[in-house]
């Protein structure tokens, strides 16, 4: 039986919302549940105001829900916000010496807590969280045990430390189990081993896990979370990792160790990306393979650098000047972002081209509970045809005709070996054909022979498939990280007796044409759902397919979808609208924003 | 320091391929190429063993012209593709080269930034004050006043100073040669590639199609060689007075080389111990590591 809640953490920067927040998501996954984490935020360091939501179920999640239930107010800027939101039978915690209590809505329940007689006149003030999660635990159902062996993994070098937080979040949990109602359906367990993981680590630790040796990256929100674990990892992982002047200098850094023979990787959001450009065609005219990760933010320009968009598919299209060769490809989920970690690498080398991953923020930054025994995979690894040694056979040609267009790859090091790439136009030797008085024959050859890899990228892809009722004449159709929350708006949808499906498109170029055409085939409605304003990917499967989607669900608020956006968009496009832009409205989003006392604008870097 | 070790020499032919250049007779970049395969045969280093990197521009078709591995990058990059290269097989010998406009114009970002991180590597800049492949536009090292495509009334900007540059961003190894006295050029060059760290040596190396200010004759009237004037190439600060001569003397020759280098970064990096990355063919997570790196989430 699904038993789930959706818990939001309200507070400045700074307050300590997010590791209450962890503390939380690590209690739940302990126990067996499964969480899913997103942060709505400011671009500051101090002040302001961020709101978690953390989705905790015994059902696996991918998304957040449309409601929160239950809410820790750490100021009295989270209660104003957010306290309207709260469904019936919900609980709004708060330290009841400093935030005075909005009006609840019918049928929640206020809970303030005594913070200076429960955690002692002397406690610092974080220890009001400290007290409030204690006080949530109990009110969940959530075990305390759980929790106090969080605090005693998370400060195990700090008994004192640990013993602060037991004794302040055992007196929550005490007061509100004897003062307060627990939740109608307390969460309980489940046999689950899981991880609690967010998409920028699963990111690191694939490309760790898929023999990654060199790491180049300039800080970019959201992005960094890559470089943040490459740097704490690599050096013990054997993971050569440098922070770099500018994107430029990260893309060309990271061919040149592509071109040595390593696996090689970077990471950045949008306007990174933009800079990495030329460098991409580089890479594709060398046949260098490196794997280069876009994790879309709010555009244009610096744009939204803490919120969600997916509006970097038409730059990822158009990187680089020249007709090339190069695979695009979307994970769909935080733990997709793992996974496909292993395909990018084996993609990029098996074919020698530039593999551009998009992530985006919603991914990137959200946290997931991942089973553990899904994480501790041996990953297959597969360098396609690479000559590491010498075995004096001579003639090598670097970029050798083949029915494949693929030319086995020896590593620079390697006697008899010798070769120069060039970003100019060259032949099968690697001699440049630039400068001769023209050589069309040549020219056209070798164009043929690099696309030629294309139809290898594509045979080797998995194929596309349609989730929910095969038959449904009306699919949806998404790409990337709208994966999760449209399957469970298709759920819904079909339990309300709208029959659909969906189908999620992971590789954007080249384009499964035949295959997404045949499984479009027929159908009524072709609703795409997806994350800007201009249906970037709607145009896309126009222009590989032919096919005119016949409604658009779009959002490009900042905020993620939640189901019931997507719910509502269908219905409206089922009921004849063309487009619809749905937006999040809730009062917390809505609320006038207050002069922030001494912020510092600054993690977008860009 | 595989880089460092002197072998038997060989012969310099040796870096011939069978393509011949195809700069414009009398072009500076000639003796620019022929000096490093003498300087590559003196050391020993094996073809295989060194990896040639250049941007984009006449002196950056280099590459295509000497025998090793090699690549010809985009304009402006050869600093941040020869550091990847350098990082992924820190075993090889690797020689950035370009142009002035190439290295000092698009690419000084990574210029300044390759110095201050002090990758292991050689940068050979053919300096010639002018854009040659795009036919004579002025470059950042073009002297104030002169005319060119660009300026037809004479350049409005200043003169960068490379040397100066290279010393203020923290290089271990700044010299300046020219491509007009090539046993000079050739000591520079060997003691750049056994520098345990970033070396630059500016190179004048006249362009003779565009640049008819600064020709072959102009420099051969003004250049003096550091070490006939007893320079001590061990202090800095004498380097830094000694990089502003320009005019009727100008200095060639060692200006720097940093007598106590730090590890250059190369050789700090702990990823970067023993073998060349790029030479480890067992490649993902111990099933230990990958256990371990769990853990820390649950």
């Amino acid at each position: 039986m699904e038993n789930e809640i959706q818990v939001g953490i309200g507070g400045a920067a700074g307050d300590g919302g997010a590791s209450t927040a962890d503390n939380l998501a690590l209690t739940s996954a302990r126990q067996g549940l499964h969480v899913y984490v997103y942060t709505s935020y400011q671009s500051l360091i101090r002040g302001g105001h961020s709101w978690i939501r953390l989705r905790i179920s015994t059902q696996k999640v991918n998304n957040v829900n449309d409601q929160v239930s239950a809410m820790i107010a750490l100021n009295q800027d989270s209660m104003d916000r957010h306290l309207q939101e709260l469904a019936p039978g919900g609980i709004c915690i708060y330290n009841g010496d400093k935030v005075k209590p909005g009006k609840a809505p019918e049928g929640v329940q206020l809970c303030p807590l005594p913070v200076f007689e429960l955690a002692g006149k002397d406690a610092l003030p974080i220890m009001q969280n400290t007290v409030a999660l204690g006080a949530l635990t109990g009110l969940l159902g959530l075990e305390f045990q759980s929790l106090s062996s969080v605090f005693e993994h998370t400060f195990k070098k700090k008994p004192q430390v640990v013993k602060a937080n037991i004794d302040a979040s055992k007196a929550g949990y005490d007061f509100a189990v004897k003062t307060y109602k627990k939740i109608a359906n307390p969460l309980g367990k489940t046999p689950a081993k899981l991880a609690m993981v967010h998409g920028n680590n699963m990111i690191a630790l694939g490309a760790a896990n898929a023999g990654c040796k060199v790491y180049c990256a300039y800080p970019m929100s959201p992005a960094s979370g890559v470089l943040h674990w490459m740097g704490a990892h690599g050096p013990s992982l054997g993971i050569c990792v440098r922070q770099v002047e500018d994107e430029i200098g990260v893309a060309n850094m990271t061919i040149g160790a592509g071109q040595m023979g390593v696996r090689a990787m970077c990471a950045t959001s949008g306007g990174g990306f933009a800079l990495m450009t030329e460098a991409i065609g580089m890479a594709s005219i060398m046949e260098i393979p490196v794997v280069m990760i876009n994790v879309m933010r709010g555009g244009p320009s610096t744009g939204l650098p803490t919120k969600q968009e997916q509006g970097d598919l038409n730059q990822a299209i158009g990187a680089s000047q020249g007709d090339f060769q190069r695979i695009i490809m979307a994970p769909t989920s935080i733990s997709d972002c793992y996974s496909s970690m292993e395909e990018a690498f084996n993609l990029a080398e098996k074919f020698q081209m530039p593999v551009l991953y998009l992530s985006d923020l919603l991914m990137s930054e959200g946290h997931m509970t991942a089973e553990t025994s899904f994480l501790d995979r041996e990953f297959k690894i597969d360098r396609g045809e690479m000559i590491f040694e010498d075995k004096g056979n001579g003639n090598y040609l670097r970029y050798k005709d083949t029915p494949s267009g693929v030319s086995p790859r020896a590593i620079p090091g390697i006697p008899n070996h010798l070769y120069v790439s060039a970003t100019d136009e060259h032949d099968d030797d690697g001699v440049t054909i630039s400068d001769v008085y023209t050589d069309p024959v040549t020219r056209k050859r070798v164009v043929d022979k690099r696309e030629r890899k294309m139809a290898g990228v594509l045979a080797a892809l998995p194929k596309p498939k349609l989730e929910g009722p095969a038959d449904a004449d009306t699919t949806i159709v998404t790409y990337g990280s709208t994966w999760g929350v449209v399957n469970e708006a298709v759920a819904r949808l079909n339990k309300e007796g709208i029959k659909c499906n969906h189908l999620s498109v992971k590789y954007l170029v080249p384009f499964q044409e035949k295959e997404v055409t045949e499984l479009l085939k027929g159908k009524k409605n072709i609703i795409v759902v997806e994350m800007n304003k201009g249906g970037q990917f709607a145009r896309h499967l126009r222009a590989e397919t032919g096919i005119t989607a016949t409604g658009h669900v779009r959002k490009y608020d900042g905020e993620p979808y939640e189901p019931k956006h997507v719910v509502a968009g269908i219905k409206e496009v089922l009921k004849g609208k063309k487009v619809v832009e749905a937006e999040s409205v809730e009062p917390g989003w809505r609320t006038p924003h207050p002069p922030g006392p001494g912020v510092l604008s600054t993690s977008s870097a860009h | 320091m595989p880089t460092a070790t002197v072998a038997a020499p060989r012969d310099a032919k040796l870096y011939k391929p069978e393509i011949p250049p195809d700069w414009c007779p009398g072009c500076g970049d000639y003796g620019v190429l022929t000096v490093l395969q003498r300087a590559c045969g003196e050391l020993g280093i094996p073809n295989e063993q060194l990896m040639v990197v250049s941007g984009i521009g006449c002196s950056s078709n280099l590459p295509g012209f000497f025998k090793s591995y090699g690549m010809h990058s985009l304009h402006g990059r050869s600093l941040p593709v020869a550091t990847g290269a350098k990082m992924a097989n820190h075993e090889m010998t690797v020689i950035a080269c370009g142009g002035d406009g190439d290295g000092y114009g698009i690419g000084q970002g990574h210029f300044i930034h390759a110095m201050r991180r002090n990758v292991n590597l050689t940068y050979i800049v053919m300096d010639n004050e002018i854009y040659g492949l795009t036919t004579g536009q002025t470059s950042p090292t073009s002297e104030p006043g002169m005319k060119t495509k660009s300026t037809p009334h004479g350049n409005p900007e200043g003169q960068l100073n490379p040397i100066a540059l290279a010393l203020a961003a923290g290089c271990g190894f700044v010299a300046r040669g020219f491509s007009g006295d090539i046993n000079h050029l050739k000591s520079l060059y060997t003691q750049a590639i056994q520098y345990p760290g970033f070396a630059l040596i500016d190179v004048f190396s006249p362009c003779v199609t565009f640049n008819k200010q600064n020709t072959f004759g102009w420099f051969k009237e003004r250049v003096y060689k550091l070490e006939d004037k007893g320079h001590n190439a061990t202090d800095w600060n004498s380097a830094m007075e000694r990089s502003k001569e320009w005019g009727a003397q100008i200095p060639i020759g060692l200006f720097y080389k940093n007598p106590n280098p730090k590890p250059s970064i190369d050789a700090a990096d702990p990823a970067l111990q023993g073998k060349g990355l790029a030479t480890i063919q067992k490649l993902g997570l111990t099933a230990e590591q990958r256990k371990k790196l769990i853990e820390e989430y649950v």
